[in-house]
């Protein structure tokens, strides 16, 4: 049996004197799983999100993901973590306006220290895999449409070919047809074996993706529901 | 407080850094302005101002009695163009030895003849025109007194001056010490003395003195002048000194000062110019959504156009409060020279320039505010309130964001050099700010250079390690009551003792003596060598030093004097004999008023001038390794019965030269403050604008390091480029300024302090643009890695 891919031992997260944003959480994800993270507004899940990315430390437990220990790294050392090990697609896509959309997909490969060539390939071979066409990859973000600029944010996030990929609220900024493609491309990538997190509201993408579905209340798991569709139950 | 002035406390306040830089910005600028205005105003102050309290001479002429009367004389205070006149006052060149009972070291000692004194008999009050100031003591009332002149010999009250050249030998007492700023007589004694002074024989001399309706310009001096000398029979004008030329030796000191710090007080400005609309367009930039709120809120634009000057005014009023504070401070050691000049006491910068130069500087910090400021009112509200949620691409910058992504560098690093490209108006600014620093650092380090090898130059005067003065101290053996007289060696003895030292390499004798330029009224200081002086010739600006007799050098101020040039001849003249020189050379010197003649004293055999043994100096040049104290103790043992010494010459540094490298390098540190600020504004600018982005790297796995070499990488390209820009600038201000400098001080200068960059130098000075850039990029750099990526996500 092989290790989780996520372990969070007993986390919680206090921003200030109140109510914990995570309070005592538990939470393991196996390799392949495709995890939807839902709950209301204020319920912790951009702080889990952050915590499993290395953006953010928790205040009390463990966060181990891919083998590593990450509640405890350095600035620099989380920042490796999640060049290489990670990658992550944020709601409003955060591309870099003035890179050509090539350019921003080869980014982290290019600053974990990959020559430039092969970089590109790589962005050239994903930017296909995700159904974009090879002049996209010389135009720049601001000319794609919102799904379009979405599939190029996963590119990217997939280019250092990561253990996990993150996704906060990945299809909050789409329209109806561009939030499908969007959830296609996941559902497709989780079924290549891609482990994935989504924090989102929108149950039909959770439904759609998710193989497992947890709801948080409060900083804690109200709920923890195996298999797709899980979501509408 | 009301609502707008909530909204500009709140704005300085949230902005520190930008208020810091606006403050030291415009200090910079002030000071430099103010002592670059006070300094002119101020170098002609002390004559202006002694100038109209003595109703000094604006033309002091001599005539020859013998080819006009007295009557005639007094006639030209009708001449067109005279305004008053005082005279004619009879007027003799005589050379007068001191008799005091002691010497104590220090004034003019017992027994040396001194160099010819004019000495005019005349009341204090001259007859309306040059009343002098008495310093100490009395005005001369009765015969056996006389009043010497503040500005010659330093003789004391109670010194006796015996004139042995005078059937009886006559000996008056020094009364008083007064000063003419007109300078107009060496010493004064009562008319009737005056008569008891003449040398039997000798054609009377008689000195007018003129005050003119026009003297501003030397044309107007002169044609008062040919007037003058019309009016009267031909050649009776013997000579005449305009107060202009008075006037510019009199102020030389400060007028130096005044080139090099308006040079920066002009850098300065226009670095405050920049970096205030940098600033100022900055926060109009960065707080649009905040002004869209405030415009929201009811503020009109009217009102936020105030809010927006209002901000960088502020700032600007503290800097300017700051700056005026610390150039009067600074003017304080500059002006010193000329307040021991003058006697006039403390001098400060006038209160009306500190007055206008704020005035001006925050009517400068406005104007430049407005023009963001009238942006910032123009915003329509639901745009600025739509800031931060719209998508930011601007298109700038792609393709040399493109062109650096394909080179093989670090991504990192292409990033941040392709990153001014983004902000085309906001980079230019940092280069113009760089370009400015790398200019001024530059130039200081030109300047400093040049006054180095200056203060070299002027060293050359006296060459060899070793001096020797032909005086020395008055016997200490018991000797009969009277007056001691110093020690006065005997030149070939002094000379045949220091060549059969071991160790010497070289040596010379010079000596000085008053002589004549035909043509001209007064007289110059011929020095005159005696020996090899081919090792050590002075600092040459044009033409070679002397090979042969008849050959001289002399300085700019002689043939500026003259109206000669090099390869010109000259005839001088002494008690009615000349003879004749040529100029082979421009020597580097400000003794004398640059009015000197150096030549082989065999040149002036011709002239039979008697050069007074007390003026004798031996240069002795040593031998490579020699000791020089070994040497020395060996010298004075054998100097020893001749009653004189050696001693090591270690040459002098003018004040002057310290306080202009000081002065420069304080401007100069401000300055590349200034300019390192600048960057750091534009820097932060840029970093808070793209927090966004640093998140988005920092989330792709960008490390802290990584944040910060792409921000020092994005200045220290532009750095790089500003350097090459600025060292040529810096050069041109050079080039500018050091002859302006020269010309202030009298004199030309040689190659070697107008070019005093050389290779090495220059490579150093061209990465001085980086420098400041990458220093100033430092601390947001640092900021920019140390940012919290998740937050940075959330920025809008």
């Amino acid at each position: 049996m092989t290790a989780p891919i996520i372990q969070m031992r007993d986390v919680s997260k206090k921003y200030d004197a109140g109510r914990p944003a995570l309070d005592h959480l538990d939470l393991e994800v196996e390799a392949g799983e495709a995890l939807a993270v839902l709950g209301p507004s204020g319920s912790g899940k951009s702080t889990l999100l952050n915590l499993v990315a290395g953006l953010d430390r928790p205040s009390e437990g463990g966060v181990t993901v891919a083998g590593l220990r990450i509640d405890g790294l350095s600035e620099a050392a989380s920042a490796r973590y999640r060049r290489d090990r990670i990658g992550m697609v944020f709601q409003f896509f955060n591309l870099l306006d003035d890179l050509t959309v090539a350019d921003n997909v080869a980014l982290p490969a290019r600053l974990a220290g990959t020559p430039r060539d092969e970089a590109h390939e790589r962005a050239a071979r994903l930017l296909e895999r995700l159904g974009l066409q090879p002049h996209h990859a010389r135009t720049h973000p601001g000319r794609l449409s919102g799904g379009q600029r979405q599939r190029v944010a996963v590119a990217r996030a997939l280019i250092n070919r990561p253990a996990l990929l993150l996704a906060d609220e990945p299809t909050g900024a789409l329209d109806t047809a561009s939030a499908a493609e969007v959830t296609g491309l996941l559902t497709e990538l989780n079924a290549d074996g891609q482990t994935l997190v989504l924090v989102t509201h929108d149950v039909a993408l959770a439904n759609a993706c998710a193989t497992r579905t947890i709801e948080l209340v409060d900083g804690a798991i109200h709920r923890d529901v195996r298999g797709r569709t899980a979501a509408a139950r | 407080m009301s609502a707008l002035g909530g909204v500009v406390r709140g704005g300085v306040g949230r902005r520190r850094v930008q208020t810091l830089v606006m403050t030291l910005t415009v200090m910079m600028a002030v000071t430099a302005s103010v002592l670059a205005a006070g300094l002119v105003v101020a170098s002609r102050a002390p004559f202006a101002h002694a100038f109209a309290r003595q109703d000094g001479a604006h033309l002091t002429a001599r005539f020859d009695g013998s080819k006009a009367t007295a009557a005639q004389l007094a006639a030209t205070a009708r001449v067109p163009g005279v305004t008053a006149a005082a005279g004619p006052d009879p007027v003799v060149s005589l050379r007068p030895t001191v008799e005091s009972d002691g010497f104590d070291g220090r004034g003019v000692p017992p027994g040396m003849r001194l160099p010819p004194l004019t000495i005019v008999g005349r009341d204090r009050s001259g007859g309306g025109v040059d009343r002098p100031d008495l310093i100490e003591g009395a005005w001369a009332s009765g015969r056996g007194q006389i009043v010497v002149s503040a500005d010659g010999p330093p003789f004391a009250i109670g010194d006796r001056l015996s004139f042995p050249g005078l059937p009886g030998r006559p000996t008056l007492t020094v009364v008083g010490r007064a000063r003419s700023v007109s300078r107009t007589a060496d010493a004064w004694v009562p008319p009737e003395q005056a008569a008891a002074l003449h040398v039997p024989g000798a054609p009377r001399a008689y000195q007018m003195r003129y005050r003119l309706a026009s003297s501003g310009t030397d044309a107007e001096v002169t044609r008062a002048r040919a007037a003058i000398a019309a009016a009267l029979p031909r050649g009776a004008l013997d000579g005449a000194t305009s107060h202009l030329t008075t006037r510019l030796a009199a102020e030389r000191t400060a007028a130096t000062f005044v080139p090099f710090i308006v040079a920066f007080g002009v850098l300065g400005l226009a670095m405050s110019v920049l970096v205030i609309g940098v600033v100022v367009s900055g926060a109009v930039s960065a707080a649009t959504r905040r002004i869209g709120i405030l415009k929201s809120l009811g503020l009109t634009p009217a009102q936020v156009v105030r809010a927006y000057v209002g901000q960088a005014l502020l700032p600007a009023a503290a800097g300017t409060v700051l700056g005026v504070v610390l150039a009067n401070l600074l003017a304080v050691p500059v002006m010193s020279q000329a307040e021991d000049a003058y006697g006039v006491g403390a001098l400060t910068v006038a209160p009306w320039i500190s007055a206008a130069v704020a005035a001006v500087a925050l009517a400068v910090v406005a104007v430049t505010a407005l023009v963001p400021a009238l942006r910032a009112g123009r915003l329509r509200t639901v745009d600025a309130i739509a800031v931060g949620r719209a998508d930011r691409a601007s298109g700038r910058g792609r393709g040399p964001r493109r062109l650096l992504g394909g080179l093989p560098l670090p991504r990192p690093v292409s990033l941040g050099l392709a990153d001014p490209f983004t902000r085309p108006a906001r980079s230019a600014t940092m280069v113009a700010s760089v370009v400015l620093g790398t200019a001024g650092v530059t130039f200081c380090v030109g300047l400093a250079v040049s006054l180095h090898t200056l203060q070299d130059g002027l060293d050359r005067r006296s060459p060899g390690e070793v001096v020797i003065q032909a005086v020395g101290p008055p016997d200490t053996a018991p000797a009969p009551p009277g007056p001691r007289a110093p020690r006065i060696a005997d030149p070939a003895a002094v000379a045949a003792k220091v060549a059969a030292q071991p160790g010497t390499r070289g040596y010379f004798r010079t000596g000085r003596a008053k002589v004549g330029v035909a043509g001209r009224a007064g007289t110059v200081t011929a020095h005159a060598y005696e020996g090899d002086s081919s090792w050590g010739p002075f600092a040459m600006i044009s033409g070679r030093w002397f090979r042969a007799t008849g050959e001289a050098v002399v300085p700019t101020g002689f043939l500026k004097a003259t109206g000669t040039r090099v390869g010109d001849a000259v005839t001088l003249t002494y008690e009615g004999r000349s003879s004749s020189v040529r100029i082979v050379g421009e020597a580097l010197d400000l003794s004398d008023e640059g009015m000197t003649v150096l030549t082989p004293a065999a040149s002036l055999a011709g002239l039979r001038v008697e050069i007074p043994p007390e003026s004798a100096r031996f240069h002795v040049a040593l031998a490579l390794g020699t000791d020089v104290d070994a040497y020395l103790r060996s010298l004075n043992a054998a100097l020893g019965p001749l009653g004189v010494r050696g001693q090591a010459d270690t040459g002098g540094t003018s004040t002057t030269i310290i306080a202009m490298d000081a002065l420069a390098g304080m401007l100069t540190v401000m300055l590349v403050a200034v300019a390192g600020l600048g960057v750091l504004n534009t820097v932060v600018l840029d970093t808070r604008e793209r927090t966004r982005d640093l998140g988005v790297f920092r989330a792709l796995g960008m490390t802290p390091w990584q944040v910060t070499a792409m921000v020092l990488t994005s200045a220290a390209g532009i750095g790089l480029a500003a350097g090459a820009a600025g060292v040529p600038l810096g050069l041109a201000l050079h080039a500018r300024v050091l002859p302006v400098m020269g010309e202030s001080a009298g004199t030309g200068l040689p190659a070697e302090v107008m070019d005093p960059y050389d290779p090495p130098l220059l490579a150093v000075l061209l990465l001085g643009g980086l420098v400041i850039a990458t220093a100033g990029a430092l601390l947001p750099a640092t900021w920019a890695a140390r940012i919290r990526t998740a937050s940075a996500l959330r920025t809008e």
